[in-house]
Order: C-alpha cells, then sequence, then structure tokens
C-alpha cells in the first residue's frame, strides 16, 4: 500500500474556491490625485492674494501688517540669519524627538516588564506632562549646563509623553490568543517582545510619534521665549522676538513662515513614515470596502 | 488509501491520561469537575458539548496554558524533560486564525519554528511543505488581512501543522465559518489526519461535525463541566460527503444527540 502523497491530499478541493478578500491599497484616479494636489495650492493662493489685496487696498503700514511680496524679500535678504536660526530650531527639535522616541520606547518596554516599575515612574511622566513647560523652563535654564541643553530638555520633556504613555498603550493592547500562542510554543519573554509585542504596539508607537514630532518644535520655541537666548546660538524664536522688539514685521513674518513650514514638514514625514510602516496590514492605512 | 485501522494505532498506547482534573477559576466558577480522560496514540476524539462545559478549559490544560486546580496530566509514553515536564509535540488551532496580521503568510507559519531558533531559509521547507498541506502555497507573501475567512484557518492549520506535532488540539476550529467552508476543511483536516496519523482532539458544539470526523465523541455537560458519555463511533474512514447522508452517520448523530441533550437536561433540574 502506498502512502498517500499529502501534496495531493487536497487536490479535490482547491482552497481557491474560498475567494481572498480583495484589498485596494490608497489608489486614487489621476484626475483625483490632481485634484488633492490642485485643491490645497489654489487655496493657498486665494488667501495671498486676498492678503496682497487688503495691504494694498487699504493702505496697511508694512509694520502692522507687511505685504506678501515684503515677506518674500526679507525671507530672500535675511536668509543667512534665518536660516542660521532655522538650523539650530530643527537641530533642538530632531535631537529632543531622538532622545524622546529612544526613551519612550525603552521606558514603556521597562514599564510593561512589571507593575511595580509602572506604580514607580508612571507618576512622574504625567507630572512632568502636564506642567506647564514655560513654568519649568526658568528652572531648567538655572540647572542645564547651558542654553542650549536646557533647551533641548524642555523640548525632550514635551515630546517624550506622548511617545511613552502610547507606546505603553500599545505594548499592553496585545491579542490575547496571540500571546497564548507564544507561551504555547515555548517563546522567552525576548521573543514575545520581539516578534510580538513590538510590532503590535506599532501602530499606537507611530500615533505618538506624530503627536511628539509637532510637540517637540512647538516646545524648542517656547523653551527659547522662556529663556531668551540671543548671540551665536539663536534660533528662530528669538528671531521672533528680536523682530518684534525692533518692529521688523517682514522679518517676523518670514521667521513665523518658516517655523510652520518646519512643523508641516515633521507632520509630513512621520506621517509618510507610518503610512511605510503599516500600509501592508493595519485598518489605519487601508480603504474601507463597502 | 489505507484504512484508518492500519494507519493508527487504534486503542494504543495512551498519549495523554487526564486524572481526575478539576479547575476553578479565580472568581470561583468550577470550569472542570473530577474529569479524567484517556487519549489513544492516533485517535480523533471530540469533545462535545453546551457553551460553558468545560470542553476549551480542558484543551486549554492539554496544552499546557494553565495548570489544574487538583488532579493530574500524564504523558505516559513522551520523552520528558529534566524538570519531568512531558516533551509532547503539541499543536494548537483557537476558534479564531490568531494570526499576526503584521506578517506575511509565510511568516506566520514560520513562527513556531522561529521561536525555536531555526532561520528562515532552514525552515523555509518545512514552511512550504505545511502550505502545501492546505493548499495556500502560492500564497506565502500575502498578509492575513487580504485572506478570506477560510484561507485565514488554513493558514493557522498550517502554522499548527509545521512543527510536525503528534497531537493537534483544536478549540471549535471551524465554528466562525459559513458551511460550506467548514464541510470543506471537515473533509482537508480528515484526509491529513488519515495521511499523518496524528492524535486529534477536536472541542465543538456541533453534532454533526463530531460525528463526521471523530472515531471517538467524548459529551461533556456543564455547570460543573464534566464527562457525562464517551462513545465510539464505528464507521471506516476515508469518510467522504457521502457518509453526511448515509443511515450510519444518522444513527450515530441520533445517539451524539440524546447524549447531549440528556447532559443538558440534567442540569434543568439542577
Amino acid at each position: 500500500m502506498t502512502e498517500p502523497d499529502p501534496k495531493t491530499a487536497f487536490a479535490h478541493v482547491p482552497a481557491q474556491l474560498d475567494e481572498p478578500q480583495p484589498v485596494s491599497g490608497t489608489k486614487d484616479t489621476a484626475g483625483e490625485r490632481l485634484l488633492k494636489f490642485a485643491i490645497p495650492v489654489a487655496m493657498l493662493a486665494l488667501l495671498v492674494a486676498v492678503w496682497a489685496w487688503y495691504v494694498s487696498a487699504y493702505n496697511v503700514p508694512h509694520y502692522i501688517l507687511p505685504s506678501p511680496t515684503r515677506v518674500l524679500d526679507a525671507l530672500i535678504t535675511d536668509w543667512a540669519i534665518l536660516s542660521a536660526a532655522l538650523l539650530i530650531t530643527l537641530e533642538i527639535t530632531f535631537t529632543a524627538l531622538g532622545i524622546a522616541l529612544v526613551g519612550g520606547v525603552s521606558i514603556a518596554i521597562i514599564m510593561v516588564q512589571s507593575r511595580w516599575v509602572e506604580l514607580a515612574l508612571y507618576p512622574y511622566a504625567v507630572i512632568l506632562q502636564v506642567t506647564p513647560i514655560v513654568a519649568i523652563a526658568p528652572l531648567i535654564l538655572i540647572y542645564a549646563p547651558t542654553t542650549q541643553a536646557a533647551l533641548l530638555i524642555c523640548a525632550w520633556i514635551v515630546a517624550f509623553f506622548p511617545i511613552l504613555s502610547n507606546t505603553t498603550q500599545g505594548l499592553k493592547s496585545i491579542d490575547h490568543n496571540l500571546l497564548n500562542l507564544f507561551e504555547l510554543y515555548g517563546a522567552t519573554r525576548w521573543q514575545t517582545l520581539i516578534y510580538l509585542k513590538l510590532p503590535s504596539a506599532l501602530p499606537y508607537f507611530l500615533a505618538g510619534l506624530r503627536i511628539a514630532g509637532g510637540l517637540a518644535l512647538i516646545a524648542a520655541v517656547v523653551a527659547e521665549f522662556a529663556a531668551g537666548s540671543a548671540g551665536a546660538k539663536s534660533g528662530l524664536a528669538y528671531r521672533l522676538l528680536e523682530s518684534q522688539f525692533r518692529l521688523n514685521i517682514p522679518r517676523l513674518f518670514a521667521a513665523l513662515i518658516l517655523l510652520s513650514a518646519t512643523g508641516v514638514m515633521i507632520f509630513a514625514v512621520t506621517s509618510f513614515v507610518s503610512h511605510l510602516l503599516l500600509r501592508r496590514w493595519h485598518e489605519s492605512a487601508l480603504r474601507r470596502e463597502n | 488509501m489505507r484504512s484508518s485501522t492500519t494507519a493508527h494505532e487504534k486503542n494504543g498506547k495512551p498519549l495523554v491520561q487526564l486524572k481526575a482534573v478539576s479547575k476553578v477559576f479565580s472568581n470561583g466558577t468550577m470550569a472542570l469537575h473530577n474529569m479524567s480522560l484517556n487519549i489513544r496514540h492516533g485517535e480523533f476524539v471530540s469533545l462535545l458539548g453546551p457553551s460553558g462545559c468545560g470542553k476549551s478549559t480542558a484543551l486549554r490544560i492539554i496544552a499546557g496554558l494553565g495548570e489544574p486546580s487538583s488532579g493530574s496530566i500524564d504523558w505516559p509514553t513522551s520523552e520528558h524533560d529534566a524538570s519531568g515536564k512531558a516533551l509532547s509535540e503539541i499543536s494548537f488551532v483557537f476558534q479564531e486564525p490568531t494570526l499576526m496580521p503584521w506578517a506575511t503568510v509565510f511568516n506566520n507559519v514560520w513562527l513556531p519554528l522561529r521561536l525555536k531558533g531555526i532561520s528562515k531559509s532552514a525552515a523555509s521547507h518545512r514552511v512550504l511543505e505545511a502550505l502545501e498541506m492546505v493548499g495556500l502555497e502560492s500564497f506565502i507573501g500575502s498578509y492575513p488581512r487580504e485572506l478570506s475567512g477560510g484561507m485565514k484557518m488554513r493558514v493557522s492549520i498550517a502554522r499548527a501543522l509545521v512543527t510536525r506535532p503528534k497531537l493537534l488540539l483544536m478549540d471549535e476550529p471551524f465554528a466562525a465559518l459559513d458551511e460550506i467552508t467548514r464541510f470543506k476543511l471537515n473533509n482537508d483536516l480528515l484526509h491529513l489526519w488519515e495521511t499523518f496519523g496524528w492524535t486529534v482532539v477536536f472541542v465543538t458544539h456541533s453534532v454533526f461535525e463530531s460525528v463526521y470526523l471523530s472515531d471517538r465523541i467524548v459529551v461533556m455537560a456543564a455547570r460543573p463541566g464534566r464527562v457525562v458519555s464517551d462513545m465510539k463511533v464505528e464507521a471506516p474512514y476515508p469518510r467522504e460527503e457521502e457518509f453526511r447522508t448515509s443511515s450510519t452517520y444518522n444513527a450515530y448523530c441520533r445517539k451524539a444527540s440524546a447524549a447531549l441533550h440528556a447532559a443538558m437536561e440534567a442540569n434543568d433540574h439542577l
């Protein structure tokens, strides 16, 4: 008697009879894609046009509201000062975000390992978060070795919490059946963390990262307002204040535009990273089928 | 095809023995009361009973997911490790497919081997073999999201088979599927069982499914969970779709139904 071939044991029932679910990505038609791009651009053009018209029609003095061309002018002529300041602000924002990312994820991992550690640490994370950063900034300025370090600490405190709290939530929201499965196959704590808990927490972490990215920039600016640092190491916030004191409103606007653009860029980059990592499997990145 | 009596060591050596096992949950519910059960090599045993009769609890205890409150589980013929724990190769199929949504079909099936430290290239042959058994070898790069309910369950079964288990524990694996898909998977499972001769413990609340698949049905009652009847299904394998309409099948369905009703009525008088 011959052993039936396992490969043909199923030949009578093609698996393809179960139809795979159609999953459409986020692919738009060419027309839709064009509109998605054209509408925001048209809206921006309209707003700038209204602004330009208002300034010239009502003869608004440029130290109250400069025209768009004056702002553009300031952006170009003051580029040397502004770009140096932008670099400083970017450096603080991204360093703080980087440390918050590593620190937030590590502390979240440590907290979910033990309830006692969580009980000990979590209240302080909350206290740091709920105390307004402008209120702590003066103290940090006294203790920090340099103003740069103080700004970094402020930005870090603000960016740290959303990453910590989201990652903790994600690490706790694991499918119980999958946990059972890992236990059944004798997974070590380390394997469970790497193959199950971290991928499972990824969507939560990425949501936290998007919030933290925006907050890190805000905190870097707020802290610099509080610190009032001057000299070669000034960031955009200091240039904003300085322009205000000197009634150089076009430069103030130019600095403001740079800050907004930076914020938008951070949001776009974190959203894009999130999309890349989740697009194949997570509900948030998939289109609803109706 | 071999007949089941030669393919399996029927009435062979005991594989796992539950001795007076009781399980009380922390909220005080007695899920299992004094349950004794011998499962022999090569058997296809169904645990049949209403919800809350402890059939899933019994399965989890056999799997080692939770200790019994009293009683013991023995693996008389298995190898034991240094601590005396049996090294029986058990696989578990849950009611839900329980796949990792972020991993491809290949990576999901690779998981049990990966956890044993087997690299992707070393495991690939066995992963493909398991996927061929369930007819999904052309879907290795797909994500669970892209598969139908029946296909997800096939992946789940392939993952259970990839370790080449001796004992396959299945907790209502097809309960959430439509009837057509369920019948198909029933047949596929029987073919694989006849081919490879593992031991299967299959939890179900369907009389028809238990009669169609198993050569032994253990009927359980609820509150507290206990065994009330243990019957043989003396119908030869291979069983095909015609078996579903045969008089033997009907007779066993009636018998199992009666046992199940008796079990449930006993509770109504409590």
